[in-house]
């Protein structure tokens, strides 16, 4: 063991050690039914994810090994960085179905939303950590410009489900850092407010002449059509039906893995993708939808848990935000799925097919290990 | 003393924000959790009865797409139906085995199978896909008698876009193709996806493309009970689907016809409008090709023989290529001295000859130009140095001010996609077209060539058509159109497209009146005279010669450049004199002087509009020793 010789044993410990058991356990689990769900939804993309868990897993690896203190110096240059390339695609960024999200640096189209889901809770986290014993109402104010920049570059693409993670992440950040509940109290309750309106007056809120001003148009489509499918059965309402008769037609057993018929006879739309969980309930029944849900509850948990043993201010505040990150994920995409939230292009987390979302949530992963390992502090 | 103690504090409130977090956290996964259990055992017996057993299917119902017509009625594109083998492959287990047993009872081959695995890849993700199109009804019958075997395999009754003339007119009506991933954007775009769900093709180019929206139709929707196999057993209820709208156009394909056949193998391009309207009656852009062949995804063969060729079949020469208008531009020029008042109808220049400026001597070697020439002899002899003088009195910003109204240097706005702007050259262009600031000076010898067409100035033959039907008929400026009527397919109501003026320029009717007289000349004692020998009809008209590259000075003898560097020829033409009913401009590239091989294209055309005499045949060309006394 000792004289710096090559040793494969300690060499093999070093690499390991990182990793926090519970975490990979629970990651290996979501990826295990996301094999199986792409086994029954598209065969023909199981060798692309097989590279996908090779990269995300590297990724998540990568991250572990590094001390926080470490991923809390990325957090300025990272967060500039992306700013700046936010910028950039609205300067220069290429069109897609109506929106500019893509930035193309002529060896690759990246899309710079996706790295301030990281960016935003590391720069926030690194804030506060720097104001720590004095936190009052301006760093408030100040972690809220440095949400809000970034937010409206976002907003402006447009697009809907990356602000979304994006707001979530640093409000939750604002949040575990001791925002005022005399502020938190009043959003929450005009949000509350907010929505119960328009469910309650849905129907004059969406009729085609009326402007919503905040919102375009085809995101008040999503809202109205969450609120009366069948008005549009072939178009936008198509999405929300069929996965409901999908998830519906699950039952309690589900039908058996790759024997969906909604799935394999019928159609959901996007079923590899942002719609596979209609795909898991409609095979594996409420059973497997609960199993989902308790493996995700378990990996909060395990979040909540390294977030609330973390030694310092910036890292607890990073591994609360990014479990609550892991949470948004979940919920408001199985809420889409299952029609009780509005249709934003949100992937269900591990397990929906997509690369780059994978790999941003591995990151959010080896971060969380990062910060794990960093907890046996001397006292306490 | 509280400094000291702050950090455990602030532990102990984060970790209590943990719990809220948490709480929070479980709460709304109880609403998940609720929810699940809403759908999937509360209603389960509702969700399972849509689901199995027999379920209620949405499909949607293709609209008949609309047909496009000629002016005399002539189907140009229209849809007939065929049977063809499909293939759902989200029903089918394994694709290849499935297709090994049909080949036993249908012919398939490779190409079929090659075809197909394209299409799956590009395919939306619930549609079938075909394997074979045009079964005869022996094969039909063949395949539906063992149904049973194949799950997953239709024969289906589809509609089929066919263009019977082939590739008259093609740049003109273009084509339909499958829809393709970027035309999914666009449908998206428009916010039409629903409308666009179940159809299989879209507008690709021409009057397809750009009336798209009118010959689609609206989709209508089926609901059908399905069994557990997946075939529809019982229509439940239907909204009929509501065709799309046939077009009918202004072109007339018998015209249309006897101009492509009047340029034979030459390469170039013709626009004839009707100046009382702007209806574009022939728009031919030689050679052309096939539509046809789009219409079921090209094959690579195919498209390579058309994208290689070095005579581009797929550009639209008439509204897409510009070119230099050389002396077709004169009767603009001499109409903008008379109407600044920079010349007079009776101001006579002697010594014609030669033009000096700057030291260089321009010559003008033709025998009419010498002495006496007026703006009427100018025009019918095309007299190089009258418009040198001219057009340096008038300064480039002047030309242009007076040309901008006539659309030269500006889209047309045709109804169909693809056409280019051409160049009116000022100072300003050519300050923003060079990046070199050497090279963004404009000089006045640059205004001398422009003033006899040549130079910078470029511009599509449906630009120079257009400002000819905007000069004979008075300067009443119409959008060109080749869409005459929107024909409403359920009502039947005709919506007329475009009749209505979009301009005016004011001119002196006693100027126009004279150019009309002088190109009138042109075809009975000048220029084009030998082309319009015996004509029974009065008509008006001027040619002209687009240099290809210069010559450094040197005389300009054909024969001794090569074919692709010969110069381009012009003629633009309106018949009868007095009230014309048709204006148009013809290029041939490399077609030697305007007389020489354009104006006898002209000519026939004019022959079929006025007398409906069809000469189905190459327009002859004039011989170049003939041509080349008259315009040189």
């Amino acid at each position: 063991m000792s004289g710096g010789r090559f040793n494969p044993l300690a060499l093999a410990w070093a690499a390991v050690r990182p990793i926090d058991p519970w975490l990979l356990a629970l990651v290996g689990l979501l990826l295990g039914y996301a094999y199986l769900l792409m086994m029954s939804a598209s065969p023909e993309r199981i060798a692309t994810l097989q590279v996908h868990f090779a990269v995300g897993l590297g990724a998540m690896w990568a991250v572990a090994v590094l001390p926080p203190k470490r991923l809390l110096q990325f957090a300025v240059p990272l967060y500039l960085l992306g700013v700046f390339l936010l910028v950039g695609v609205i300067l220069f960024g290429e069109t897609s179905k109506g929106a500019k999200r893509w930035l193309d640096l002529g060896v690759a189209r990246i899309q710079p939303s996706e790295l301030m889901k990281i960016a935003v809770p590391l720069m926030l986290a690194w804030y506060f950590h720097q104001r720590e014993g004095a936190v009052r109402v301006w760093e408030f104010i100040v972690a809220c410009v440095l949400l809000a920049i970034p937010l409206g570059l976002i907003v402006v693409q447009p697009d809907l489900g990356t602000s979304l993670l994006v707001a979530a992440a640093g409000v939750f950040v604002i949040f575990f850092a001791g925002l005022s509940w005399k502020l938190i109290v009043p959003v929450v309750l005009a949000g509350v407010i907010g929505i119960g309106a328009i469910v309650g007056f849905g129907d004059t809120l969406c009729q085609p002449e009326f402007d919503w001003k905040v919102l375009r148009e085809y995101q008040k489509q999503r809202v109205c059509t969450l609120l009366d499918p069948t008005q549009d059965p072939l178009g936008k309402g198509f999405h929300i039906i069929q996965s409901t008769i999908a998830i519906g037609s699950g039952g309690l057993w589900g039908k058996g893995w790759m024997d969906g018929t909604q799935t394999h006879l019928a159609f959901i739309p996007e079923r590899h993708t942002d719609f596979i969980f209609s795909v898991l309930a409609e095979e594996f029944g409420l059973v497997g939808a609960l199993a989902l849900l308790g493996t995700y509850l378990l990996l909060i948990l395990r979040g909540f848990y390294i977030a609330a043993c973390a030694p310092t201010v910036g890292s607890r505040l990073l591994a609360g935000a990014i479990t609550m990150i892991f949470f948004t994920y979940a919920f408001v995409n199985m809420g889409m799925v299952s029609g009780i939230l509005p249709v934003v292009g949100v992937p269900l987390p591990f397990i929906s097919y997509g690369g780059t979302a994978l790999v941003t949530l591995c990151i959010g992963v080896g971060i969380l290990m990062s910060v794990g390992r960093s907890r046996s502090t001397p006292k306490d | 003393m509280t400094e000291f103690r702050r950090p455990e504090a602030d532990l102990a409130a984060f970790r209590r924000r943990v719990v809220v977090a948490l709480l929070f956290v479980v709460a709304c996964f109880a609403v998940l959790g609720a929810r699940f259990h809403y759908l999937q055992v509360v209603r389960y017996d509702y969700f399972h009865s849509r689901a199995e057993g027999n379920r209620i299917a949405l499909l949607p119902v293709v609209p008949n797409r609309g047909v496009i017509v000629d002016r005399h009625g002539e189907l140009l594109a229209r849809n007939y139906s065929v049977y063809t083998l499909e293939i759902n492959p989200r029903r089918v287990r394994n694709l290849e085995a499935t297709l090994d047993e049909l080949a036993e009872v249908v012919t398939i081959e490779e190409r079929d199978r090659r075809r197909l695995r394209k299409l799956l890849l590009e395919t939306k993700y619930f549609e079938s896909v075909p394997i074979r199109t045009h079964l005869t009804d022996e094969e039909v019958a063949r395949i539906v008698a063992r149904r049973y075997r194949y799950p997953g395999v239709e024969v289906q009754a589809r509609l089929f876009r066919d263009y019977p003339h082939g590739p008259v007119a093609a740049h003109a009506i273009g084509y339909i193709g499958r829809i393709n991933e970027r035309d999914v954007q666009r449908i998206e775009e428009r916010g039409e996806t629903a409308n666009y769900r179940g159809s299989e093709y879209i507008g690709k180019s021409g009057l397809e493309l750009s009336y798209e929206t009118e010959l689609h139709g609206r989709t209508g929707v089926e609901q059908v009970e399905i069994n557990a196999g997946g075939r529809a057993v019982r229509l439940m209820s239907r909204t009929a689907a509501a065709p799309g709208n046939d077009l009918e156009l202004s072109l007339d394909i018998e015209l249309q016809k006897v101009a492509e056949a009047a340029f034979g193998e030459r390469r170039g391009a013709l626009v004839a409008i009707d100046p009382n309207n702007g209806e574009v009656l022939a728009l031919v852009s030689m050679p052309s090709f096939d539509p046809n062949l789009f219409v079921e995804g090209i094959s690579v063969a195919d498209w390579r023989a058309l994208s290689d060729s070095p005579d581009h079949p797929l550009l639209n020469r008439a509204s897409y290529s510009t070119y230099p208008p050389g002396s077709t531009f004169k009767p603009f020029m001499a109409l903008a001295g008379l109407e600044s008042g920079r010349r007079s109808l009776d101001q006579r220049f002697g010594n014609q000859g030669v033009f000096t400026f700057v030291g260089h001597r321009f010559v003008d070697r033709k025998s009419n130009c010498q002495s006496n020439v007026d703006v009427h002899r100018s025009i019918v002899y095309s007299c190089n140095t009258y418009y040198y003088q001219l057009a340096n009195e008038m300064g480039i910003n002047a030309i242009a001010n007076f040309m901008r109204p006539f659309g030269f240097g500006e889209r047309t706005g045709l109804d169909i996609p693809g056409e280019a702007t051409g160049v009116l050259p000022t100072p300003e262009w050519k300050r923003q077209r060079f990046s070199r600031r050497e090279h963004q000076t404009w000089f006045g010898g640059e205004t001398i060539s422009v003033g006899i067409g040549q130079g910078y100035n470029a511009y599509t033959p449906l630009q120079m058509a257009h400002a000819l039907a905007t000069l004979v008929n008075g300067g009443t400026v119409y959008r060109p159109h080749l869409v005459r009527y929107v024909v409403d397919a359920q009502t039947g109501e005709r919506r007329r497209i475009e009749p209505e003026p979009i301009g005016q320029i004011p001119l002196k009717p006693a100027n126009v009146a004279a150019m009309m007289r002088a190109m009138n000349d042109v075809n009975k004692t000048g220029t084009a005279a030998r082309v319009f020998r015996d004509a029974p009809y009065e008509s008006g008209g001027k040619t002209g010669t687009a240099q290809v590259f210069s010559l450094r000075g040197q005389r300009y003898v054909e024969g001794q450049v090569a074919e692709r560097l010969r110069d381009h020829s012009w003629f633009i033409a309106y018949a009868p004199a007095d009230k014309p009913t048709i204006a148009l401009a013809v290029l041939v590239e490399n077609g030697g002087f305007g007389s020489q091989s354009a104006a006898p294209i002209a000519r026939q055309v004019m022959d079929f509009h006025l007398l409906g005499r069809r000469a189905d045949q190459p327009a002859g060309e004039v011989d170049e020793a003939l041509a080349a006394e008259m315009e040189l």
